[in-house]
């Protein structure tokens, strides 16, 4: 069905606003780059260590949870928290790999589900331990909250700081893998694990701190994720789905195609619930079918030898 | 074969659970979710009955009162079911209670009819329920029940055209069957309507689709606690409040449990529902104080008061059969039964085993520095217009 | 004339039972007489190893790794459900029926799922899984949503078995259908042709050099698992004379995955003793402690991983080999 014509200057789509479907546009965008923001550090993970760490929401639930008890109980700023984010899920990265994810890199993937999802039930029951099974309450800083009205379409001011922090966290990964000597050891270890280790890269060493980095991000993007997606124990096992889907439809171990994909991905969500909502939770899977028919290993997959 | 032989004994001895039934025990055995996305549900409507208890001593006509707990995880009504059977026929309970959701109360009708056991219901609030068994019985309300005169008050009150969304299941449903029922029976219009996943991440797509129909008011349906916090966050970041389009929902949007976490985004939120944490009554205050004395940390809402409310019937029943249950005479007890509950007056219909309540409209307001839904309106003594 | 007696062929070999394996089933029999209150517990536990077992089949002995399986014991399960509501109560024939709508949904999704990298169909599996899922949800009129289908009534068993409260009728019927399932499983895979579904798993491309031809097999392989799962959810739904939502959820495949890892893949029994285990631990845990018994089966699933490499079965065969070969050196 084609735009219903209509007097004076209204530009319509399917029978909607130009500026709705900009803003419902924007808001895809915006859940896509929260999307992105968590799982970002699985594809790292998974596309370098070969390692499917299905645990990887337990880093965003504490990034969560810690901006959350920052917040109610010191009265901290969201500013001031994301950063004691990021090293709480470093942090918390670091010592699981130290004491059990590095034993597992050379066991077969399904070991390594059952261990990450063993993971996922102790951190939950710990969550409900500790915080209780409800919601968290979180409140966001006043400069945040509220609308803002750019070239006639109402935005969120939170997403959009979401979309600028996701872009800036791109810009800075991108840069630091393709200028920096750290990147370049990462790209190596990536690409030849073992020529990498043979000339001199310490390669259990680029594992930790990616691995860290990886987990790090995800805190963040959890702490920023509870204005959004809300916050409980259930967390890492609900949203599971969802990081996968952009880490395999990107194609692991591809920092653009992560973003992409979840772009993608959170419009299709988006607008299939706006638009179509009767199908609306249909989409985002309709789409992954589809992608993945078409890219089997990913947008951007990474041919990696060994 | 050491190892298989450690293994098998283990195994056995984990097949078999003590089942020594004790002549002087009252077993309540109650099913329901402790843990998963509904973990919220169980915890309330297993202190509400341990805060019962408390506050009335465990011992009744002689007898002493055991809590049999166990967790069905979820929406899992084969495990409900066989639940349900394992406590009928290994711990050998003499009453059946709990159950957050309709689908873990549906499948235990059976054994409820076969083995006879009085079961309550201290949440589930699909109507059809207890036409399933005539062991059934309600303590906690239908969403028919608590909707309907919110449609009524809606037009009363001027608003004149209505968008509904509601969760799609059961409940939902059912919430919006009713109020599109009485809204548009009192002269109402309905300008849109939606049913929203059940599991949703982000209702942001679907508020949006509200603001731009632009309705008097948004009637919402969401199950309690993580979804009504979700769709309350949607509805303030779009701004639908500016944009002057009023949220009037059931109790489960604002209930008393997750108010906090709503924050000042809902502040006049008007809902109806059969309690509110703010009803003045004595009853009530001993409730909040019993309570309180075994968790502090998290307010109870009204599936708590299902919990206790679940107890004193048990109670009453106990005592009024000296401690010998028969579950023919235990069930005519039931129905007629009259409580004066922390909600206020509540009554067992004998014809349906349902339960007939008030029905308050509240709207929410800062009392005392804490968010409450003050109640303004009482419609009397509602039965369950599904029936 | 072959050096090899026909019955010392190493194919004939791996056909005879075991004694192992006959003690096993005689000792679920004997759950019958020794646990009688705890029936109901022990036919969903074969349920949910007959459904191990067909995953099994796929990822065990071709590597086919899915996230998705559930969407096949739902399509069974509402099969049998659905057939029952509307008056087809004879269970039997009800199971075929279901077994056949279900290997129809797996011969259709083999198309998206055969295709792509071990990740890609990890995903898309799990995307079908939830399509149906939505599905079954938008048809609630039909499948009554997640509250469940109302109405299903399973005639007697062979005209003389009622289903009952204690679960006896269930017990008997699911034993005899998981065990008449499970020695054809087992002949099939100890066949030429199981023997050349593993060399798909262990390498596809020699594999294919050497002339089997790999996809029909792995089609093949995809719709009698499917079909397996659809028995095992139709068992289900006849057994407890209810289906609802959940059949077909994430979670439920994800519990199987974690099943069958437990147990040991590619051995027959690591579905049953994973799901023995699993459903074990998770009733005693949840008896005890009913908030946080997620804690220790978490616990126990890392220690579980950190110390049985391939499972119990798969441990308690390396063990036995291990035992075999020590008795050989002296």
């Amino acid at each position: 069905m084609g735009p219903r014509p209509s007097p004076g200057r209204q530009r319509t789509f399917r029978g909607h606003d130009v500026t709705t479907t900009l803003g419902v546009l924007f808001d895809g965008i915006a859940y896509g780059m929260l999307l992105f923001l968590i799982s970002v550090g699985l594809s790292v993970t998974m596309g370098l260590m070969r390692f499917i760490n299905l645990a990887h929401g337990v880093f965003a639930m504490t990034g969560g949870y810690m901006t959350a008890t920052l917040a109610s109980r010191y009265g901290l700023d969201l500013f001031v928290a994301l950063p004691i984010a990021f090293v709480s899920g470093a942090g918390l990265s670091l010592v699981l790999e130290a004491t059990l994810y590095r034993h597992f890199y050379r066991r077969g993937p399904l070991d390594q589900v059952l261990l990450t999802v063993g993971i996922i039930f102790v951190a939950t029951a710990i969550a409900i331990y500790v915080f209780g099974s409800q919601q968290q309450p979180i409140r966001i800083p006043e400069v945040l909250g509220g609308r803002l009205d750019v070239a006639g379409v109402e935005l969120s001011r939170y997403r959009l700081f979401l979309v600028v922090v996701g872009i800036v966290i791109t810009l800075a990964l991108v840069f630091g893998l393709e200028r920096t000597r750290f990147g370049a050891r990462i790209r190596a270890a990536v690409d030849q694990q073992t020529v990498a280790a043979a000339m001199g890269i310490r390669v259990d060493r680029v594992f930790q701190v990616t691995f860290a980095i990886g987990g790090g991000l995800a805190a963040v993007g959890g702490a920023l994720g509870v204005e959004v997606l809300g916050l409980d124990p259930n967390f890492a096992a609900r949203y599971l789905v969802y990081f996968l889907l952009v880490v395999v439809v990107g194609g692991p171990g591809s920092i653009v195609g992560t973003l992409i994909a979840a772009l993608l991905l959170g419009v299709a969500d988006v607008s299939g619930k706006y638009y179509v909502p009767g199908i609306g939770a249909f989409v985002i899977y309709l789409a992954m079918i589809v992608l993945l028919f078409l890219f089997p290993h990913g947008l951007f997959a990474k041919r990696r030898a060994r | 074969m050491n190892r298989i032989h450690r293994i098998a004994v283990a195994l056995a001895a984990m097949l078999t659970l003590p089942a020594a039934h004790a002549g002087d025990t009252i077993k309540i055995g109650i099913i329901t979710e402790m843990t998963g996305a509904f973990a919220d549900f169980g915890q309330q409507m297993t202190t509400g009955a341990k805060a019962y208890i408390k506050e009335h001593g465990d011992t009744v006509a002689g007898k002493k009162i055991e809590l049999i707990i166990k967790d069905v995880g979820g929406p899992s009504p084969d495990v409900s079911k066989r639940l349900a059977q394992e406590l009928v026929v290994k711990d050998d309970v003499d009453f059946i209670a709990g159950f957050g959701l309709t689908p873990n109360a549906m499948a235990v009708a059976p054994v409820s009819t076969e083995a006879k056991k009085p079961t309550i219901i201290m949440n589930a609030a699909t109507s059809i329920i207890t036409t399933k068994s005539p062991y059934l019985t309600r303590v906690s309300m239908t969403l028919p029940q608590v909707t309907s005169p919110l449609g009524e008050w809606a037009y009363k009150n001027g608003i004149r055209k209505v968008y509904t969304a509601v969760a799609d299941y059961g409940p939902g449903i059912d919430a919006e069957t009713a109020f599109k029922k009485t809204f548009t029976a009192a002269g109402g219009q309905i300008v849109g309507e939606v049913r929203m996943p059940l599991t949703n991440p982000d209702y942001g797509p679907f508020v949006q689709r509200i603001k731009d129909t632009k309705p008097d008011a948004a009637f919402v349906f969401v199950p309690a606690g993580e979804s009504a916090v979700g769709f309350m966050k949607a509805y303030a970041e779009r701004g639908l409040k500016q944009a002057g389009i009023k949220l009037i929902a059931t109790g489960d949007m604002t209930d008393d449990g997750v108010i906090d976490a709503l924050g000042d985004n809902a502040l006049g939120v008007i809902t109806t529902h059969h309690y509110s944490a703010a009803h003045d009554s004595p009853e009530n205050k001993a409730f909040l104080a019993a309570y309180a004395a075994i968790d502090s940390t998290h307010r109870p809402n009204f599936m708590a008061v299902g919990g206790y409310d679940a107890m004193a019937l048990i109670y009453s029943v106990v005592k009024q059969l000296n401690g010998n249950i028969d579950p023919d005479k235990a069930m005519a007890i039931i129905k007629g039964a009259k409580l004066a509950s922390p909600r206020g007056p509540i009554l067992i219909e004998p014809d349906t085993r349902d339960v007939t309540q008030n029905v308050y409209v509240r709207e929410v307001k800062r009392v005392n520095g804490k968010l409450m839904n003050v109640e303004f309106a009482t419609v009397p003594m509602v039965k369950d217009p599904g029936k | 004339m072959s050096l090899l007696k026909r019955s010392d062929h190493p194919l004939a070999r791996r056909e005879r039972w075991k004694l192992g394996e006959i003690v096993f089933w005689v000792a679920i029999a004997a759950v019958y007489f020794v646990f009688p209150k705890s029936l109901v517990l022990a036919s969903q536990i074969l349920i949910a190893g007959l459904f191990a077992l067909s995953l099994d089949l796929i990822l065990g002995y071709a590597g086919i790794v899915t996230l998705g399986h559930a969407a096949y014991f739902g399509v069974g399960a509402y099969a049998a459900g659905l057939l029952a509501k509307h008056g087809w109560t004879e269970p039997v024939s009800g199971l075929f029926i279901a077994a056949l709508a279900s290997a129809l949904v797996g011969w259709l999704s083999s198309f998206l799922v055969l295709r792509g990298g071990d990740l890609a169909r990890l995903m898309t599996t799990l995307g079908i899984a939830a399509l149906l899922y939505e599905l079954a949800n938008r048809a609630s009129p039909i499948t009554g949503g997640v509250d469940g289908l109302q109405g299903v009534e399973i005639a007697k068993v062979l005209g003389v078995f009622g289903f009952d409260l204690y679960g006896r009728t269930a017990f008997g019927y699911t034993l005899v259908v998981v065990f008449a399932l499970f020695v054809v499983a087992r002949a099939w895979v100890n066949s030429p042709y199981g023997l050349s579904l593993r060399a798909i798993r262990e390498n596809p491309v020699r594999a294919r050099a050497v002339g089997v031809p790999l996809h029909r097999r792995l089609v093949t392989v995809y719709i009698v698992s499917a079909a397996f799962a659809g028995v095992a959810g139709a068992l289900l739904t006849q057994t407890t004379q209810f289906v609802a939502l959940d059949v077909l959820s994430f979670q439920r495949s994800a519990n199987l995955l974690i099943m069958l890892i437990i147990g040991g893949t590619a051995t027959l029994y690591g579905g049953f003793v994973g799901a023995a285990i699993f459903m074990l631990v998770q009733n005693q845990l949840a008896s005890i402690n009913p908030t946080y018994w997620l804690f220790y089966l978490g616990l126990l699933l890392i220690v579980i991983t950190l110390f049985l490499r391939r499972g119990v079965v798969g441990g308690l065969l390396i063990a036995r080999e291990r035992w075999f070969l020590k008795r050989a050196a002296r």
